[in-house]
C-alpha cells in the first residue's frame, strides 16, 4: 500500500494537522512501510471469528442511576484553557477570516 | 546501608517503628536525587517542597499515634501521564507544556492516602507512544547501568529513577508493554495488572482498550504492596473489575511446587538475542528445579500481534487525541484566524512526529472503505490471539517466556520506527488479551539486564507474584547499579 501525496494531505486534513511538505513526503513513506506490515493480518480467515473490542466479556454495559455527584468548579474546570474571558473560553471567529 | 537503598516494604516498616521518619527518608531521596539526576534525567517535575509537606504529615498522624497508610512516608515518582492535582502533568508532550489537573488520578489519590510521598513526575514517551523516552518532547532519559544506552520506554523514567535509587517506587503505564520493557532495561519488576484491575481515571488517554497503570519497584514484594494499594473498582472507571480481590501479599512465599509452567516457543524464534534467550532458559530451569512442572507450549497467532497492536493502538490513539483542540486546555497557536485553522496549527505544534505518525495512521485505518479492512478485521484477530491464551491458560497455571529480545540498547541506536515496533513483540500479545503479566530481573548480558516474563490469566497476579518471587528469592542479584556520584558539599 503506497499512499499518495494528495492522500496523506487528506488524511492531514481529517486529523486537522498541518504538515509542511518536508513532513508530508517523510510520513507517506513510513505510513506505507507501517500499514505494509500490518497487512499481514489478511493471511489468517477470519470470516467466523467475532471481533473483541474489549477484553472483559462480563462487562457489557455498565449503569448506574443517574444522581448528581461532586463535580469541578467553573473556576477549576476552566483554570487550564488557554484563553479565558469572565468565566468563558475564548476562541475565534467560528465562521470567516478575520481575527478576533 | 543508606535509606534509598531500602525497599519500599522494608522502609515502611522502618517508619512504622520510628526507627527512622517520613522526613529523613524524604531528605535522603531528594538529596539523592541531587546527586545522580543529572546522569539519568528520569524527571520531568520534582515536587520537593511538596514531598517535605507530606512526609511531614505523616511524620505528625504516627507522633500522635494515629494510623497510617501502608505505604507511609514511602518516597514514589509517578510518570508524568498520571493527573496530579496541582502539580504540573505533561505526557512529555508540548500539548500539554502547561497542564496543571484540577483532580487526581485514582491511582495518585489511592496512593496518597497509602501515605506514599511524591517526589515528582518522571520522564516518558510522547503521549506514552515509543520504547525508549526518545519520543520525549522534552528530554532524554538514560539507563542507569549505561548512560549511553536507553531505559527502555514508554515508562522509561519510572524504571530509571527506581533502579537508580531516586524512588523508592514507581508507577508507570502501559498500553503494549510500557511497564514490562523498561522493567526489564533496567533490572527493576513491573508488573501490567489485568485490564480493569486499576482505575484509569485521571490517566491521559491514549488506547483506551488496552491502557493499564501497573507497579514498577524493586522487589516483588513491593509490586504486590503497591499493586494492593491501587487495585479495585471505582465508580469513576465504568471499565473497572467489579469482584473481590485476593491479597496479593498473603501467598507471596508459597513458591512453585506443582505448578504448570508453558514455555512459550514462538516467544524463542528468529530476532531473539541468543544469550538473552540463554538467561531465560536459566531462570526457567531454576523453577522446574523448584518443582514447577514445566512444558512447551505454542501461541500460534502470536506472530500476528504486532501488526494488530499497530492498527488498534493508532486509530484509539487518533480517536482519544482528538480531544487536543487548543480550546479547553492544552496549547493553542499564538497565530490564527480562524477556528479551523487553530485547531490545525495548535496540533500541529503541539504533538512531535511519533504522536503525529500514529494520529494518520489510526485515520486511516478508521476512515471510510478501510474501516472493514484494517480496525474490524485487527479486532478479529485479536480474538484468535486471546483464544491462544485461553487455550493454553486451560494447560498451564502461567506462560513464561523473555520480556524483550535484546537487552538496552543504545540511544540513536533505532532510527527506523518499525524497528522500534518491533521490540514489542512478546509484549503486544498480553495487552491484546487484557491479562497480567510480570517482568522480574533475571540476570544480566554484557551488565545490562535481562527479564523474565510470565503471564497469567485474567485476575491472576497473585500467581504471578508467586511464582516471580520464587524465582526471585533463589537469586540474590545485584538490584542497583553503581553510579558516580556528585559531591555537593
Amino acid at each position: 500500500m503506497k499512499l499518495s501525496k494528495e492522500e496523506i494531505e487528506h488524511l492531514a486534513w481529517l486529523a486537522r494537522l498541518e504538515l509542511n511538505e518536508e513532513q508530508a513526503g517523510r510520513l507517506a513513506g513510513q505510513i506505507s512501510r507501517i500499514l505494509d506490515y500490518v497487512e499481514q493480518m489478511n493471511q489468517l480467515d477470519t470470516s467466523d471469528v467475532p471481533p473483541t473490542f474489549h477484553t472483559l466479556p462480563e462487562l457489557s454495559n455498565v449503569f448506574r442511576d443517574d444522581i448528581p455527584d461532586r463535580s469541578l468548579s467553573r473556576e477549576k474546570a476552566l483554570q487550564s484553557a488557554p484563553a479565558r474571558h469572565q468565566g468563558y473560553i475564548l476562541v475565534p471567529k467560528v465562521r470567516g477570516g478575520e481575527p478576533q | 546501608m543508606k535509606l534509598w537503598e531500602l525497599t519500599a516494604h522494608q522502609l515502611a516498616a522502618a517508619i512504622c517503628r520510628g526507627e527512622t521518619s517520613a522526613a529523613e527518608a524524604t531528605e535522603a531521596y531528594l538529596e539523592r536525587i541531587q546527586a545522580v539526576e543529572g546522569q539519568i534525567e528520569a524527571y520531568l517535575t520534582i515536587t520537593a517542597d511538596l514531598a517535605r509537606e507530606q512526609a511531614r504529615q505523616v511524620d505528625a498522624r504516627l507522633s500522635r499515634g494515629e494510623q497510617v497508610g501502608p505505604l507511609a512516608g514511602v518516597p514514589m515518582a509517578l510518570k508524568d501521564i498520571l493527573c496530579t492535582e496541582g502539580v504540573r502533568t505533561t505526557a512529555a508532550s508540548r500539548m500539554l507544556e502547561n497542564f496543571v489537573p484540577p483532580y487526581d488520578a485514582t491511582a495518585t489519590a489511592r496512593l496518597r492516602a497509602s501515605g506514599a510521598v511524591l517526589l515528582g513526575k518522571t520522564n516518558l514517551d510522547e503521549f506514552a507512544m515509543g520504547s525508549s523516552v526518545e519520543n520525549s518532547a522534552y528530554k532524554q532519559t538514560y539507563n542507569p547501568w549505561d548512560t549511553s544506552r536507553v531505559p527502555g520506554g514508554s515508562s522509561g523514567g519510572s524504571a530509571a529513577a527506581v533502579a537508580a535509587g531516586e524512588a523508592a517506587f514507581s508507577l508507570g503505564t502501559e498500553t503494549g508493554g510500557s511497564i514490562r520493557h523498561p522493567a526489564s532495561f533496567c533490572g527493576i519488576v513491573g508488573l501490567k495488572p489485568t485490564y480493569g484491575l486499576v482505575s484509569r481515571y485521571g490517566l491521559v488517554h491514549f488506547a483506551s482498550s488496552l491502557d493499564q497503570i501497573g507497579p514498577m519497584t524493586r522487589d516483588v514484594r513491593d509490586c504486590a504492596l503497591v499493586l494492593q494499594a491501587i487495585a479495585g473498582h471505582d465508580p469513576l472507571d465504568s471499565t473497572t473489575y467489579q469482584g473481590q480481590l485476593p491479597d496479593y501479599l498473603a501467598g507471596l512465599e508459597e513458591g512453585v511446587e506443582g505448578l504448570r509452567l508453558g514455555v512459550a516457543r514462538e516467544y524463542f524464534g528468529e530476532g531473539l538475542d541468543p544469550r538473552v534467550g540463554e538467561a531465560v532458559r536459566r531462570a526457567i530451569g531454576d523453577l522446574e528445579r523448584q518443582g514447577a512442572v514445566v512444558e512447551e507450549v505454542s501461541l500460534p497467532h502470536s506472530p500476528y500481534a504486532l501488526a494488530v497492536y499497530y492498527t488498534i493502538n493508532p486509530s484509539e490513539a487518533s480517536s482519544n487525541l482528538a480531544r487536543y483542540d487548543g480550546i479547553g486546555y492544552g496549547h493553542r497557536t499564538a497565530e490564527a484566524t480562524d477556528l479551523e485553522e487553530l485547531y490545525r496549527r495548535s496540533r500541529s505544534e503541539g504533538f512531535g512526529d511519533e504522536v503525529i505518525r500514529r494520529i494518520m495512521i489510526g485515520t486511516y485505518a478508521l476512515s471510510s472503505g478501510y474501516y472493514d479492512a484494517y480496525y474490524l478485521k485487527a479486532q478479529k484477530v485479536r480474538t484468535l490471539i486471546k483464544r491462544d491464551f485461553d487455550q493454553a491458560f486451560s494447560q498451564y497455571d502461567a506462560i513464561i517466556g523473555p520480556v524483550t529480545p535484546t537487552v538496552a540498547f543504545r540511544v540513536g541506536e533505532m532510527e527506523d520506527p518499525l524497528a522500534m515496533y518491533l521490540s514489542d513483540i512478546y509484549l503486544a500479545p498480553v495487552n491484546l488479551a487484557g491479562i497480567p503479566a510480570v517482568s522480574v530481573p533475571c540476570g544480566f548480558v554484557d551488565g545490562l539486564p535481562v527479564g523474565l516474563q510470565i503471564i497469567g490469566p485474567a485476575l491472576s497476579e497473585a500467581r504471578l507474584l508467586r511464582i516471580a518471587r520464587a524465582y526471585e528469592r533463589s537469586h540474590d542479584y545485584v538490584r542497583l547499579p553503581q553510579l558516580e556520584v556528585k559531591d555537593n558539599g
